[in-house]
């Protein structure tokens, strides 16, 4: 305002002007800047809203219990506890929890290290011009939609693991960590193909993340280890690692993010069996694949019961997911404050 | 660095002191070990590499080979029967998808970028504006497809519709165009906004002429990313835009539409074999979209940084140090 006076100086009405057009302008944007909280907020409201019978019927017991019966949709409908629901209804969504779980797990301990391999390699070995074809992989690996994906996987990459790769893991010797690969094959449907599949999903992120972090090491500090006498291999342990860990772990956590949320790929590649792996290899599903999978056919029931359970199920990962994330920045914040180098930017 | 491993020879006095038990294994052996321990860690390397550019060529490279072989033109413009046909609803589907994400995530997140970027006090308040968008951009998009079926579908009795998917897509991506928006708005440098309004410029005026055009790049990347990811989702849209073998009536209410992903996803394992060679079809038409939108952020990038305001100023900044500093 005063500087719309001092500015313009002479008219008042011009002034008077610029300030309606701030107003409007800084009105219209605040709108807009407050639709992603709305939205959040409207999420987790209508979540909960059409969840509660559902929590209120199926308890603690949803948690641990591991059946998914929806009941008798066609029979007369019970009551029990206030809610109506056919009879026999009863949901347990631990093996969906599991089956979330493990599949992500598998994706980041698989990810990770080819990530941050192949950065590595690209930050510090590959020339320009290889560096930017391996960037563009990344980006076009990031671009590929996850219905794609999950086509892949059902018609190539299962069935390649199936016949060439799983016979090979089955026989490796019976110790431990190894012997979690025992057991039939399978058809290449299931937990381990579903998580190297999140894998291939979620390596762009933590590739590019760990690459653009690695170039911002400063060359100096490198110089100086090598200065002092050490290999290549031993500069990276010692300096670029400590430099970038704490932003690639952002980006780890950011991808087990979307490994936990991924829904299309995961449906089609898991065997979509309700219930939990038998072994590394069987089939499974998860909260999400659950929710894309069922609700078509929870519409059947007619008391809603089956439609507000996967509200339920939503209500879970929505929470998952936000304390993985909630968890990433706080973990990543305070590893920046106590860090002894600075810490890279983006995280 | 240049050198591709550091010579160890001529080192082992010290080496040997520094690294290896003291005495005893002899410093050649050590020289060795640590030489081994180089090697071995750029051959993970190349293996790592290796293996995560191997799934791009693969996916690539089997979409193109079960689609191009039965591809007939005619999918462009035949509509979905129940038994084949082609995809030309689809695609239309598609496009008004990505038209209306484009618009109305393109509004909303362009704004709020501009109101955390130029408007907002950095305070507490503005601090949990963004924090929400940065929790809303993890959350599942299943989620927001299921809460968007329960809310507008059903609760709203709008029933399958375009507006119903348009708005659950563009609550997903509304956070990576405001995220990119306000990134890009704060890499302006603060001389040319001076510079508008030592000219006497209203604030509104210099950000519209000045600072938004120099952010146009980074704004455009930001959208792209937006089009590129509605469309390829398939999980926020099959419960509120549903599918339909006719092409959008431009009824934005009680019409599904159909759109690529859909076609994918439902008919990969129909006992038809023109049916299943439509998903193929359809895996292909989204993978030469969604390249050609890399492609397009790639030339906007490209654009940005041959006339970009950093490279001018930097070089400027560098000659000023000479002689200033």
């Amino acid at each position: 305002m005063e500087r719309g006076g001092l500015v313009a100086g002479t008219t008042g009405r011009r002034s008077r002007g610029r300030l309606l057009g701030e107003r409007a302008l800084a009105a219209a944007t605040a709108t807009s800047a407050v639709v992603p909280l709305g939205a959040l907020a409207a999420t987790v409201a209508i979540l909960v809203f059409e969840a509660l019978p559902a929590i209120r019927f199926n308890g603690w017991h949803f948690l641990v219990g591991s059946a998914w019966r929806p009941g008798d949709y066609y029979g007369q409908p019970v009551r029990t506890g206030g809610v109506l629901h056919p009879a026999g209804a009863s949901y347990g969504a631990f093996p969906l929890i599991i089956g979330t779980l493990e599949s992500s797990a598998i994706a980041i301990v698989v990810a990770f290290p080819l990530a941050v391999g192949a950065a590595v390699l690209v930050v510090e070995k590959l020339p320009a011009r290889l560096a930017g074809a391996v960037g563009f992989c990344l980006e076009v690996l990031a671009g590929i939609p996850s219905v794609v994906f999950g086509l892949w996987g059902v018609l190539a990459f299962g069935p390649w693991l199936a016949r060439d790769v799983y016979p090979i893991l089955a026989h490796l010797p019976n110790v431990p960590p190894f012997d979690i690969f025992r057991g039939n094959v399978g058809h290449g449907l299931g937990l381990l193909s579903g998580g190297l599949v999140l894998a291939c999903m979620i390596v762009p992120i933590i590739a590019a993340t760990s690459r653009d972090l690695l170039r911002q090491v400063p060359e100096a500090t490198k110089e100086g280890a090598v200065a002092l006498g050490m290999t290549q291999a031993e500069v990276f342990r010692t300096v670029q690692v400590r430099w970038v860990r704490t932003g690639v772990l952002g980006a780890v956590i950011l991808g087990l993010g979307r490994a936990l949320g991924e829904t299309i790929a995961i449906a089609l590649v898991s065997g979509s069996v309700l219930q939990s792996a038998t072994n590394i290899y069987g089939g499974m599903t998860t909260i999400a694949a659950t929710i894309v999978s069922l609700l078509d056919s929870a519409e059947g029931d007619p008391t809603g019961l089956a439609v507000r359970t996967l509200a339920e199920a939503a209500l879970v990962l929505a929470l998952l997911t936000l304390l993985v994330n909630v968890g990433a920045r706080l973990l990543v914040r305070r590893a920046a404050r106590g860090a002894a180098l600075p810490i890279g930017a983006g995280f | 660095m240049a050198a591709g491993t550091v010579p160890v020879s001529g080192r082992e006095g010290w080496g040997g002191d520094r690294f290896g038990p003291s005495g005893g294994t002899g410093s050649a052996a050590i020289a060795r070990r640590r030489r081994l321990a180089d090697r071995a860690l750029w051959s993970a390397c190349g293996l790592a590499l290796a293996l995560v550019v191997a799934p791009v060529v693969w996916v690539l490279v089997e979409v193109v080979e079960k689609a191009v072989p039965g591809w007939r033109w005619s999918v462009l413009w035949t509509r979905s029967t129940g038994a084949g046909g082609g995809l030309s609803n689809a695609i239309v589907g598609t496009f008004a998808i990505m038209l209306g994400v484009g618009v109305l995530a393109g509004v909303v997140g362009l704004g709020a970028g501009i109101y955390l970027s130029e408007i907002a006090r950095p305070n507490w308040r503005s601090a949990v504006l963004r924090g929400a968008s940065e929790v809303l951009s993890g959350v599942p998009s299943i989620v927001l497809g299921y809460v968007g079926y329960e809310a507008l579908v059903v609760g709203l009795h709008w029933g399958f519709s375009l507006l119903a998917g348009l708005i659950v897509l563009s609550v997903l991506v509304v956070p990576y165009v405001a995220k990119s928006t306000e990134l890009a708005l704060g890499q302006v440098p603060l001389a040319y906004r001076e510079g508008g309004e030592a000219l006497g410029m209203a604030r509104t005026r210099v950000l519209r002429t000045v600072v938004l055009r120099s952010a146009v790049p980074g704004i455009a990347t930001g959208i792209i990313i937006a089009l590129a990811i509605s469309v390829g989702e398939t999980a926020p849209l099959i419960y509120t835009a549903f599918w339909s073998n006719g092409y959008p009536t431009g009824a934005l209410l009680h019409q599904p539409v159909g759109y690529l992903t859909y076609a994918t996803w439902s008919f990969y394992d129909d006992p038809s074999t023109a049916v299943r060679a439509l998903a193929f079809d359809a895996s292909l038409l989204i993978i030469v979209v969604v390249l050609a939108l890399i492609g397009i952020s790639r030339l906007v990038v490209r654009r940005a940084q041959r006339y970009s305001p950093e490279r001018a100023q930097g070089a400027g900044h560098r000659r000023g140090q000479v002689g200033v500093d």
